[in-house]
């Protein structure tokens, strides 16, 4: 008995202005409790919000990187709720006409393409925070976070296991950050999903869906889903139903369960903020807005492909963050594109080992891309083999004076690869290693190697390998 | 659509508010005669109607996105009934 599993997610993004959505307030995290809460972000009577600019042009940028409509016009409406931590008793949100609709996001799940539709992207603002401990027998109210601005992306029910909802969720991830509409910061709450699961036999209609809140990390998503589609699956074998609920998913446990009922179903109870007029888009400045979009992730990766005849894994490893990829493209632009393979896999291979290792961004770099590029010319002209190399990246990376060329100056690291220097080096070798030779000529290949590490041992390192075989071979031959 | 006395009781405990069975009888038929005025309104024809959003035919002015506001939590929290480290206190809302 086979069970289908349908997903769709709804993730808050936190938006990257300066300040709130409806009010001239700061919202840098980690100030000190409501000391970036203004009168209209705790609701004082008399107050009105008025629409950040800002933010909806972050919510123009994400409808046209996903190819999106934007809504020449969209309202504001109340979500009504009783919260201490929501003072207004309502929440400021969109329903029926959101500022986003349509598009959808291409995810690679394995070797799998798939296509995630977007429903809508509204805008909304956030809600503040309670703390329910040590306060006698009292909840603490912190408006800090209330009316920071938030865009609500949510997808079709186009998922259908926790592998693809976790590839979704990194490309949207990826996005939002690429086109600089959020931080991405998951551990501050910049960016959390709520998953929507229901199973289903294949080509029975929907079964009842339970939303799984606040997730604030991919694996957490993933657990939480695991977990969730199996609970429900139990459930409905053990001839119980599912009722539709919103869940809580708790890490330690790793199990999802029931938030407490609330005494009805809901009803929000939506309406038009008669606050807020409606927000008119035009095409001019929809227009505006996409000249400034930098080139988006997906054609940047296809143009690496054709242009740096780089392989699909590359060019997507390239572009997985806008930082390694600016990065990439100075260093290519400093060592030629005929190198471009080279600084490649220099770029996502020594370098970034080195800053994973050391927890540095790619614009963090020690090694500046210039100084990289200097590096992957000499290994380019034959100066330094790859071994060579690794010692003087080194370098580079301790010492920000130094320069791949004072490098191997100082060091003479230079590779040598004529044969009037090589040569005497291996005669000395062949001269103290007559075993090996004899070896050699009665049939085992490996004494051979044995030969070229004797010799490469001899120069230092420096002898260029490919030279030291053929002279090897055409002594021995 | 109209109201019995159950939904008026179920509605007032909702709103954590307590009415004598007297006030029910007559809350009951106050809020019967505004939904009966409000079938009347919906009794409309509204086909090819826009739905309005905003009494005034006017767009939304937007704010650059400046950080104009400064710090008054000392005000605010002064009218507060109740603060402690820079929080406002309500009653516990989790058991």
């Amino acid at each position: 008995m086979s069970w289908e599993v349908v997903i769709g997610l709804e993730t808050h993004t936190q938006l990257q202005t300066r300040s709130k959505i409806f009010s001239g307030a700061a919202i840098a995290f980690g100030a000190a409790p409501n000391r970036q809460a203004c009168a209209v972000d705790i609701a004082l009577p008399g107050v009105l919000p008025v629409l950040n600019r800002e933010a909806v042009v972050c919510a123009i940028k994400f409808g046209l990187a996903v190819g999106a409509n934007i809504a020449p016009r969209s309202i504001f409406a109340r979500k009504n709720y009783f919260y201490p931590d929501l003072p207004k008793g309502y929440q400021i949100s969109q329903f029926e006409t959101p500022v986003v609709s349509g598009g959808g996001l291409t995810v690679h799940v394995g070797e799998a393409e798939k296509f995630v539709h977007l429903t809508r992207a509204h805008l909304e603002e956030d809600a503040g925070k309670s703390l329910h401990e040590d306060f006698h027998g009292k909840t603490g109210i912190d408006l800090n976070r209330a009316g920071t601005p938030l865009l609500e992306i949510v997808t079709e029910p186009d998922m259908c296991s926790s592998a693809e909802a976790v590839a979704y969720a990194k490309a949207l991830h990826a996005l939002v950050t690429w086109i600089g509409i959020c931080d991405g910061n998951m551990q501050e709450g910049s960016f959390r999903c709520d998953a929507n699961v229901s199973v289903r036999k294949p080509g029975a209609p929907l079964g009842t869906r339970r939303e799984v809140k606040n997730l604030n990390s991919f694996r957490f998503l993933q657990q939480a889903i695991d977990y969730e589609i199996q609970w429900q699956i139990n459930e409905i074998e053990e001839g119980r139903q599912i009722h539709q609920a919103t869940v809580l998913f708790d890490p330690d446990t790793g199990e999802t369960r029931a938030m407490r009922s609330k005494e009805d179903a809901h009803d929000y109870r939506y309406f038009p903020d008669p606050d807020l007029l409606p927000l008119e888009i035009t095409a001019a400045w929809i227009d505006e807005v996409r000249s400034k979009l930098p080139e988006l992730p997906q054609a940047m990766q296809q143009r690496l492909a054709t242009d740096y005849a780089l392989s699909a894994y590359d060019a997507a490893t390239l572009t997985s963050t806008r930082e390694i990829a600016a990065y990439f493209e100075a260093v290519v632009a400093a060592a030629g594109t005929a190198n471009a393979k080279l600084c490649a896999n220099w770029v996502m291979g020594e370098l970034a080992a080195r800053l994973n290792r050391d927890e540095l961004e790619f614009s963090a770099s020690p090694v500046s891309a210039p100084r990289l590029a200097g590096m992957i010319l000499r290994i380019a002209d034959g100066t330094l083999s790859s071994k060579l190399a690794k010692e003087v990246f080194e370098s580079l990376w301790t010492d920000a004076a130094s320069s791949a060329d004072t490098v191997i100056e100082a060091r003479g690291l230079r590779q040598v690869s004529d044969a009037a220097s090589i040569e005497p080096i291996i005669d000395a070798v062949l001269a103290a290693n007559t075993k090996s030779v004899e070896e050699f000529r009665s049939g085992k290949d490996k004494a051979f190697n044995a030969l070229v590490g004797q010799v490469m041992k001899a120069s230092k390192g420096k002898a260029n390998p490919q030279q030291v075989h053929d002279l090897l071979r055409k002594k021995l031959g | 659509m109209s109201l019995s006395l159950d939904d008026v009781s179920r509605i007032a405990r909702l709103a954590r508010i307590e009415i004598s069975p007297a006030e029910a009888t007559h809350t009951r038929d106050q809020l019967n005669g505004i939904l009966a005025f409000v079938e009347q309104l919906q009794a409309v024809d509204t086909t090819g109607i826009e739905p309005l959003a905003h009494a005034v035919d006017v767009v939304q002015r937007l704010r650059p996105d400046t950080v104009t506001e400064t710090d008054r939590r000392d005000d605010f929290q002064a009218i507060a009934p109740e603060t402690e480290a820079g929080l406002y206190l309500v009653p516990r809302v989790i058991e």
